[in-house]
């Protein structure tokens, strides 16, 4: 049965306020950026966002006011350093107190890996004598049962949904992605609803073409979302580069708390959905992002 | 191209400079990522670069990168895996050398990029990302940062990437297997690490600057190596180079 459904519907269906949601975890590509814009469109809130890294996606839902959580190991602009509205939440409760906890990358993915594997915990040996340990509030230190060296316990954390962007999924779910990943494995597995929001939708037997390269089988998935250009302004390997010209927009608009809801009004809450926000940045913009050189792979024979 | 070097090239030539043939990097963004390509391209052919998205590349990338998972980085690369295989690659002790940057670093190289200031009037900077992970795992790390005296401070405000922490053998003792930072490259120079005590020693000056002018940006008391070198300039070469990889300067800087 196809779980195909548009994206306010998914979004509307499979994250409601107060819910903990993963975005982001491919790092800076691949990032659901459509959706962050329908969660402030349908102007969620209490959120906890879980994330590795964030970039802007999570800076603009915390700009407006969705968020009252963040699980990560770095909020900002990779482009540009600080997220402006991370920092006003933080210091200065500005459009509302934001709770951080503090993660490094590993330490984050740990987390995502034990709920995916279903153990309460995992090790590292990342973090021992740091503050960011000291002062997470869940991480333990324990020695080694086998061998007494100290051990950062990482607690498991199962966000109730993933929202992961892929190059292709099909109808039920089951999506080819391909590029680095980050934590998104992990992630589709520790949480309890994956939604998939896909640049193209192909016939099962695509899928099956090639088992290896798939990410997620569609047993795991919610709902699917067939949306092109859903990860703008992040790159889709195979499909479109990265518009750096929008990061640097949000940083210069979202310097102070006015400028922030000014560009959201204008970007997110005042176009009506994608494709608005698709027409509003125009044909010759898209055109400048798309893939300009085709690279193929190798096929591979799964004959037997 | 008109102009010498600025203090970012000179950071990207001096950072090149401790990547040695063979090495596994992890290389992170912006100055590392330039000085893994200058590295790969000049004196350490075999080096291989880790990135913590899980690219990981034997040749540089084909165009300027603005974050590590833009498309050029990814076409041609060696692999594309998960987060966890590369950290677990540095995690197992197999990762011999890592770049970090910082907001804020102390006379034993600890990390800060979580916050600054005291309570009530702090700022709130991005956080770890993969930072102390490399910090923590790589086998030797290299700090890269701008040399200020708000930044260079006697003791951070909060420990993000630990380097030798209280000096002496504190990183043994809390238990971190990676050897903690080597060396520290400034805007203005280049620290060594005491191996005995875990202290950041001035080692070297970029071109054209005095040991009193780096003194006066340190906030505790300088020591000195005998003598104080003065960092080669950049070869035309390898300047040619940091210029192919960040062509309008994005992240070496204004070039006049």
């Amino acid at each position: 049965m196809s779980k195909v459904l548009p994206l306010g519907e998914a979004i509307r269906r499979h994250v409601p306020d107060g819910a903990s949601v993963l975005l982001g975890a491919a790092l800076e590509c691949l990032i659901p950026f459509a959706a962050a814009h329908e969660l402030i469109r349908q102007a969620r809130r209490d959120l906890t966002l879980v994330g590795p890294i964030s970039d802007v996606a999570f800076d603009q839902l915390v700009a407006a006011g969705a968020v009252r959580r963040i699980v990560a190991a770095w909020v900002g602009n990779v482009q540009h350093g600080s997220g402006y509205a991370f920092r006003r939440a933080v210091e200065q409760g500005i459009p509302r107190p934001l709770e951080v906890e503090d993660h490094s990358n590993l330490s984050l993915a740990l987390s995502l890996e034990a709920a995916a594997l279903g153990v309460p915990y995992l090790p590292t040996r990342s973090l021992l004598g740091t503050d960011v340990l000291a002062r997470n509030g869940r991480l333990r230190v324990a020695p080694c049962p086998f061998t007494s060296v100290p051990l950062v316990l990482v607690p498991a954390l199962a966000p109730d949904v993933a929202i992961l962007h892929v190059q292709r999924a099909d109808a039920d779910g089951s999506c080819h992605v391909w590029g680095p990943t980050g934590v998104s494995a992990a992630a589709a597995r520790a949480s309890r609803a994956v939604v998939v929001i896909a640049e193209e939708i192909v016939a099962p037997e695509v899928i099956r073409s090639d088992p290896n390269r798939t990410l997620v089988p569609g047993f795991l998935v919610a709902a699917v979302v067939h949306l092109p250009w859903g990860a703008h302004p992040s790159p889709v390997q195979g499909h479109y580069n990265r518009d750096h010209a929008l990061y640097a927009d949000w940083h210069a608009h979202s310097a102070t708390a006015a400028g922030a809801v000014r560009w959201l009004d204008d970007w997110v809450r005042g176009v009506p959905d994608h494709a608005a926000y698709l027409g509003r940045l125009g044909p010759a913009r898209l055109d400048g992002l798309r893939r300009r050189v085709s690279r193929l792979a190798a096929p591979v024979d799964y004959g037997c | 191209m008109s102009g010498g070097p600025t203090p970012g090239e000179l950071m990207v030539a001096a950072a090149a400079r401790e990547i040695r043939d063979g090495d596994l990097v992890f290389v992170g963004m912006r100055l590392p990522l330039l000085a893994f390509c200058v590295a790969r391209a000049t004196h350490a052919p075999t080096a291989v670069g880790l990135f913590e998205n899980g690219v990981v590349r034997d040749t540089p990338a084909l165009e300027f990168l603005v974050t590590m998972s833009d498309g050029p980085n990814v076409t041609g690369a060696l692999w594309c895996t998960e987060m966890r295989e590369v950290m677990a690659l540095m995690q197992a002790g197999r990762v011999t050398l890592g770049f970090i940057g910082g907001a804020q670093i102390d006379r034993f190289g600890n990390l800060n990029t979580t916050w600054v200031g005291s309570p009530g009037r702090a700022v709130r900077l991005p956080g770890s990302g993969g930072a102390a992970d490399i910090a923590s795992l790589a086998g030797r790390h290299v700090v890269i940062m701008a040399h200020e005296r708000r930044r260079f401070v006697e003791r951070v405000d909060h420990v993000t990437s630990p380097g030798h922490g209280s000096g002496g053998d504190w990183r043994r003792r809390v238990g971190l297997p990676g050897g903690g930072p080597v060396a520290v490259i400034t805007t203005l120079g280049l620290f060594r690490v005491d191996a005995a005590t875990g202290e950041l020693v001035l080692a070297g000056t970029h071109p054209g600057v005095e040991v009193d002018a780096i003194r006066e940006r340190t906030g505790w008391p300088l020591r000195c190596a005998d003598p104080v070198e003065t960092s080669p300039p950049p070869t035309a070469e390898v300047l040619a180079l940091i210029r192919r990889f960040d062509p309008e300067g994005f992240w070496t800087g204004d070039r006049g």
